[in-house]
C-alpha cells in the first residue's frame, strides 16, 4: 500500500479509536444534559478520577491494566454516588449559567485534590504485553492497542444501545429524556433513572480515562483540559441522544487527528470552525431529541 | 352606549369558515365569528373543544387550513403575530407571563415605550419621561394597582398578577382584546374586583373573553358563542344562549340554573 | 381615554418604581478607595491597575450577562482583540494612547456586530458552545498566525507616549494607574447611563422574559445585539489598557479561562449591580495574586469550594447580601419599601 494512502489510513484508524475514547466518557453527560437538564462541568473530572484509582491499583496492588479497570469502574462509580446524592441535591434547580459556576467548582476540587493527592506529573497507564506492539490490518499497519480499544469501545456501545433500545429500563429511559414530565406522569420515577445513569455514566467516562490514558495522559488538570472537547461532542451530538454523541464522538476525533497532521498548530481551528457551523445550523445538536 | 354608534363601518374581527385539522384530528370546524368594537363576547365550551386553538390562530401564533381573519374589514389571515399586535390584536394568556423581577410599573411602561419607539434609546430614563409615566399610571389607575406600582410582580399575588396581565395588553392599545381565562385560580375575592375591571374595559374595543367560570360569563357578556369539538354549537345572547336546551345538555350539565 | 391632570404626589412614588441606580453611598466609597489605594499602598500599583482594568472587563461582562442575560463565557475573546488591535497600533502607527484606547473599542465593537447576529439566535447552553467555539478559533488562530500576532509570543517591543503629551508611564505605575482609574470611571458613568435608560430597561425585560418582549413588538435579537457590541466595545478597551500598560499582549487573553474568572468574580460580587464588579473583581484578582503565588492547588481547592458555597448561598453576591440585609433592616424599621435594584 502506498505511503500516502497508509499515513491516512492509519491516521484514520487513530481518529476513530480516539473518537471511542471520547463517545465513552461523553455518553454519560449526554444522558446527564438529557435527562435531567443538567450542566455537569465536572464529568470529565470523573473520567479522570477512574484514571486515578486504576493508577493507583497498579502502583500499590501491582494489578495490569485490565484488572485495574474494574477497580476503576466501581471506585468512580463509588464517588459519583456520593457527590450525586448530595452536591447535586443543589445543582438542581438552579439556571443553567448557576450548574456551569457551581459543577465548575467541583472540577476546581477535583483538580485540586488529584494534585494535593497524587501531585502533578502526567501518567499514562502501562499497556500489558501482549496488546502492544502493531497489527496488520487489510493492509494498513496500525497499533495493536488502539484496535483493542476500537473493539472494547464499540462492544461497550453496542452493548449501551441495546439496553437503551431494547429492555424495559432502556425505555423508560427514553421516556425520561424525551418528555420528563410526562414520563413522570406516566409513574416512571424519573429521578430515580437519573440517580442510576448518571452513576453508570460516571462509570463509563471511568473507562474512557483508563483506557484513553495513552492518548489523554491522566493529570490533575485532566479535568479541565478535555472539557471543551467532551463539551463541543454532546453538544454537536444533540443533547440527550446517545446515537448523536457516537456520531459527533467519531467524526470530532477523526477531524482532530487529521487536523493536527495537516496543521500542527491550527488543526483545533478547523474543528470549532466546524462547531460553530454545526450549531448555528441545527442548534439542539445533529440529533436532538427534545 | 348604543350599539348602533359602534356598528358603524366593518366590524372589529370577522372570523370566517376557519378551519384547522392535526392530521386526522379537526380541530376547528367552519367557525365563524363576527366582533363589532365595543363588543362583550364570551367564547364557550368544554375542554377539548379547541378554544385557545382558535384564539392562536386568531393571534396567528396556528395558520388556518383555510376561512380568513379580518380586522375591521383588513385581511390578517398571514400576517405575523408581531404584526397583528401592531395591528391591535392582543391576547392575554392563561399561564402569566410578565417580566417577574421588574416593577409593576417597569412592566406596564416596557409596554408603553415600546408603543412610543422608545424601546432602544440608551440614555435618559422612562421615569423622566411624563408622556411615559402618565401613562403608565393611567393603566394602573383603570385597574386599581398605583398601590403596588413599585412592587416586583413576584412579589404579588396570583389575582392580583392577572390583573398586571390585563394591564400589559390594554398598554399596547388593543383594538381586539382576547382574555385566555382571566379568572382562571383567581380567588372568589378577587373575581368581584376582576369583574369590576372588566366593566371598565374602554368601550370601542372588542373583548372577546375565554372562561369556564359560568358567573363570570353571564355576568359580562353579551353575546356568547359555544363551541364543541372545534365546530360552533350556538351563538347569541346570554338570555338565548342559556336557555338553550342542546347547550343546556352539553355543557351546562344537570345543574340547571347557574 | 381621558387625561386625569398630573397629581404631584401620585407621580412622584411612581417616578419611582421605576429602578434606577440611584447615587449612594456607594459611589463615593469606591472611588475613594480606588484613589486613596494610590496613596496608600504606593508599591502595589501594578496589581493596583490590574485590578482596575479587571473591573473594567468584569464590568462589560455584567452588561452582557447580569443586565442582558446573554450567557457568555467568550468576553475574553474581546479582550484579546482590542489588546491585539492596539498593540499593532502602537506597533505600525502611533504610540499615542488614547488612539489605542479608541482602536481597540473599535476592533472590539466590530467583532461583536460580526459574531452577535449569528451567534445571538441562540440561548442557553448552546450559546455558551457558540462564544467558546468562537473564542477558541480565535485562540488558535492567533497562535498559528505567527507574523500577525506573534504567535505564543505575542506582541511587544512597542513604546506608549505620554497620556495627552504630559503623564509618562513610569516603572511604578503611577501613570498606569490613574490612566486605567480614568478610564474605568469614564465607562462606568456610561454603563449608568445605559442602564438606566428606556435601552437598558427594554434588556432586562428580554432577560426576564423574551417571549413576551417579542409580543411587546421589540426586535429582540437587534437589542441584544447593540448590547453585546457595547460590552464587547468596552471589554476591548478594557484589552487595550492592559496591552498598553504592560507592554505585551498574549494568546492567554483569548482562553475561556478570563472570562471564567470574570463570570467568578460576579458571582461574589453579583449580577446586574454594577457595584458587583467592583467588589467582586477586586476580590478576587487581589486574593488570586496573592493566594496563587503561595500555593496555586490550596488556591484551586478554595476557589472550587468558594464557587459552589457562593452558588448555593449567595445567588445575587455579596451586594445581594448587603441588600438583603438592608431590605430585613428597612422591614424590622417598618419602613417595608422594596429598595433592591434589579
Amino acid at each position: 500500500m502506498s505511503d500516502i494512502l497508509q499515513t491516512w489510513a492509519a491516521l484514520t484508524f487513530n481518529g476513530i479509536s480516539f473518537g471511542m475514547i471520547l463517545f465513552l466518557i461523553s455518553s454519560g453527560l449526554t444522558v446527564t444534559l438529557g435527562v435531567m437538564r443538567l450542566v455537569n462541568l465536572a464529568h470529565c473530572g470523573f473520567a479522570m478520577i477512574g484514571g486515578y484509582f486504576a493508577m493507583a491499583a497498579v502502583d500499590y496492588l501491582g494489578f495490569g491494566l485490565l484488572a485495574s479497570l474494574p477497580v476503576a469502574i466501581v471506585g468512580t462509580m463509588i464517588v459519583a454516588a456520593v457527590i450525586e446524592r448530595t452536591l447535586f441535591r443543589w445543582v438542581y434547580g438552579v439556571t443553567e449559567l448557576s450548574q456551569i459556576l457551581m459543577t465548575i467548582g467541583l472540577a476546581f476540587v477535583m483538580v485540586a485534590l488529584c494534585n494535593i493527592i497524587f501531585g502533578p506529573l502526567l501518567h499514562a497507564l502501562p499497556i500489558p504485553g501482549w496488546l502492544t506492539g502493531n497489527l496488520d490490518v487489510a493492509g494498513v499497519v496500525v497499533s495493536t492497542y488502539r484496535c483493542f480499544l476500537i473493539v472494547v469501545a464499540g462492544l461497550i456501545a453496542i452493548g449501551i444501545w441495546y439496553v437503551v433500545e431494547g429492555t424495559d429500563f432502556g425505555a423508560r429511559l427514553r421516556a425520561s429524556v424525551d418528555n420528563p414530565r410526562m414520563a413522570r406522569c406516566a409513574g416512571i420515577n424519573v429521578r430515580r433513572i437519573f440517580s442510576f445513569t448518571f452513576t453508570v455514566g460516571c462509570g463509563l467516562a471511568a473507562v474512557g480515562g483508563v483506557l484513553g490514558s495513552q492518548m489523554l495522559p491522566i493529570e490533575p488538570f485532566y479535568a479541565l483540559n478535555y472539557l471543551i472537547l467532551v463539551l463541543i461532542v454532546v453538544a454537536t451530538g444533540g443533547l440527550g441522544s446517545l446515537k448523536g454523541s457516537f456520531t459527533a464522538a467519531l467524526i470530532i476525533g477523526v477531524i482532530d487527528t487529521w487536523g493536527r497532521y495537516i496543521l500542527p498548530s491550527g488543526g483545533g481551528f478547523v474543528m470549532y470552525a466546524i462547531v460553530l457551523v454545526v450549531l448555528l445550523a441545527r442548534p439542539q445538536g445533529l440529533f436532538a431529541r427534545a | 352606549m348604543s350599539d348602533s354608534a359602534l356598528a358603524a363601518g366593518p366590524p372589529a374581527l370577522e372570523i370566517t369558515g376557519l378551519h384547522k385539522h392535526f392530521g386526522a384530528l379537526k380541530v376547528t370546524q367552519g367557525v365563524s365569528l363576527t366582533l363589532q368594537a365595543g363588543a362583550r363576547h364570551a367564547l364557550i365550551g368544554p375542554n377539548g373543544a379547541g378554544k385557545t386553538t382558535l384564539v392562536n390562530q386568531i393571534t396567528g401564533v396556528l395558520k388556518p387550513d383555510s376561512g380568513s381573519i379580518r380586522l375591521f374589514g383588513t385581511e390578517i389571515t398571514g400576517a405575523t403575530p408581531e404584526r397583528r399586535v401592531a395591528l391591535g390584536v392582543v391576547r392575554t394568556f392563561q399561564i402569566i407571563s410578565l417580566f417577574l423581577r421588574l416593577t409593576v410599573a417597569e412592566n406596564i411602561g416596557l409596554a408603553i415605550a415600546a408603543q412610543l419607539s422608545l424601546d432602544a434609546k440608551p440614555w435618559g430614563s422612562l421615569r423622566d419621561d411624563d408622556r411615559v409615566v402618565e401613562a403608565v399610571r393611567d393603566q394602573l389607575e383603570r385597574l386599581d394597582l398605583l398601590g403596588v406600582a413599585q412592587r416586583k410582580v413576584s412579589e404579588l399575588g396570583y389575582g392580583q398578577r392577572r390583573l398586571v396581565e390585563i394591564a400589559l395588553a390594554l398598554a399596547l392599545k388593543p383594538k381586539v382584546l382576547l382574555l385566555d381565562e382571566p379568572a382562571a385560580g383567581v380567588s372568589s375575592r378577587d373575581l368581584g374586583m376582576l369583574l369590576e375591571i372588566l366593566s371598565r374595559l374602554p368601550a370601542d374595543i372588542a373583548v372577546l373573553v375565554i372562561e369556564h367560570d359560568m358567573s363570570l360569563v353571564f355576568r359580562f357578556a353579551q353575546r356568547i358563542t359555544v363551541l364543541v369539538g372545534g365546530a360552533l354549537l350556538v351563538e347569541g345572547t346570554v338570555d338565548e344562549v342559556r336557555a338553550n336546551q342542546q347547550v343546556r345538555d352539553v355543557y351546562l350539565g344537570r345543574r340547571g340554573d347557574v | 381615554m381621558t387625561t386625569i391632570p398630573s397629581d404631584r404626589p401620585i407621580a412622584a412614588s411612581l417616578r419611582g418604581a421605576f429602578t434606577a441606580h440611584r447615587l449612594n453611598w456607594m459611589d463615593v466609597g469606591i472611588w475613594v478607595v480606588a484613589i486613596g489605594a494610590y496613596f496608600v499602598v504606593p508599591t502595589y500599583l501594578s496589581l493596583g491597575t490590574t485590578v482596575l482594568i479587571m473591573i473594567l472587563f468584569t464590568l462589560s461582562l455584567d452588561l452582557a450577562v447580569g443586565y442582558g442575560g446573554i450567557d457568555t463565557l467568550g468576553q475574553g475573546a474581546f479582550f484579546g482583540v482590542g489588546g491585539y488591535a492596539s498593540a499593532y497600533w502602537a506597533l505600525n502607527v502611533t504610540g499615542e494612547p488614547i488612539s489605542g484606547l479608541v482602536v481597540g473599542a473599535v476592533a472590539a465593537a466590530i467583532l461583536g456586530i460580526i459574531t452577535g447576529p449569528i451567534i445571538l439566535r441562540a440561548r442557553g447552553l448552546t450559546l455558551i458552545m457558540l462564544t467558546l467555539a468562537i473564542t477558541s478559533m480565535l485562540e488558535e488562530f492567533a497562535v498559528t498566525a505567527k507574523s500577525i500576532t506573534g504567535g505564543d509570543d505575542g506582541l511587544t517591543g512597542y513604546h506608549i507616549l505620554p497620556v495627552l503629551g504630559l503623564f509618562r508611564f513610569d516603572i511604578y505605575f503611577r501613570t498606569a494607574y490613574f490612566y486605567a482609574l480614568i478610564v474605568l470611571a469614564i465607562a462606568f458613568v456610561i454603563a449608568r447611563i445605559v442602564v438606566n435608560s428606556p435601552f437598558g430597561l427594554t434588556v432586562r425585560g428580554i432577560r426576564e422574559n423574551p417571549v413576551r418582549m417579542r409580543l411587546l413588538g421589540v426586535p429582540i435579537r437587534t437589542r441584544l445585539i447593540g448590547l453585546y457590541t457595547l460590552s464587547g466595545a468596552m471589554a476591548g478597551v478594557a484589552g487595550a489598557l492592559s496591552a498598553q500598560v504592560t507592554g505585551l499582549i498574549g494568546t492567554d487573553t483569548l482562553t475561556f479561562l478570563v472570562s471564567g474568572n470574570a463570570l467568578i468574580s460576579l458571582i461574589l460580587g453579583g449580577f446586574g449591580r454594577l457595584y458587583g464588579a467592583f467588589l467582586g473583581a477586586a476580590l478576587f484578582y487581589i486574593f488570586s495574586d496573592r493566594a496563587a503565588a503561595i500555593d496555586p492547588f490550596h488556591w484551586l481547592l478554595g476557589l472550587g469550594i468558594l464557587l459552589i458555597l457562593a452558588v448555593r448561598f449567595m445567588p445575587n453576591g455579596l451586594i445581594g447580601l448587603t441588600e438583603q440585609f438592608q431590605l430585613f433592616r428597612d422591614r424590622r424599621g417598618g419602613r417595608g419599601l422594596d429598595r433592591s435594584g434589579p
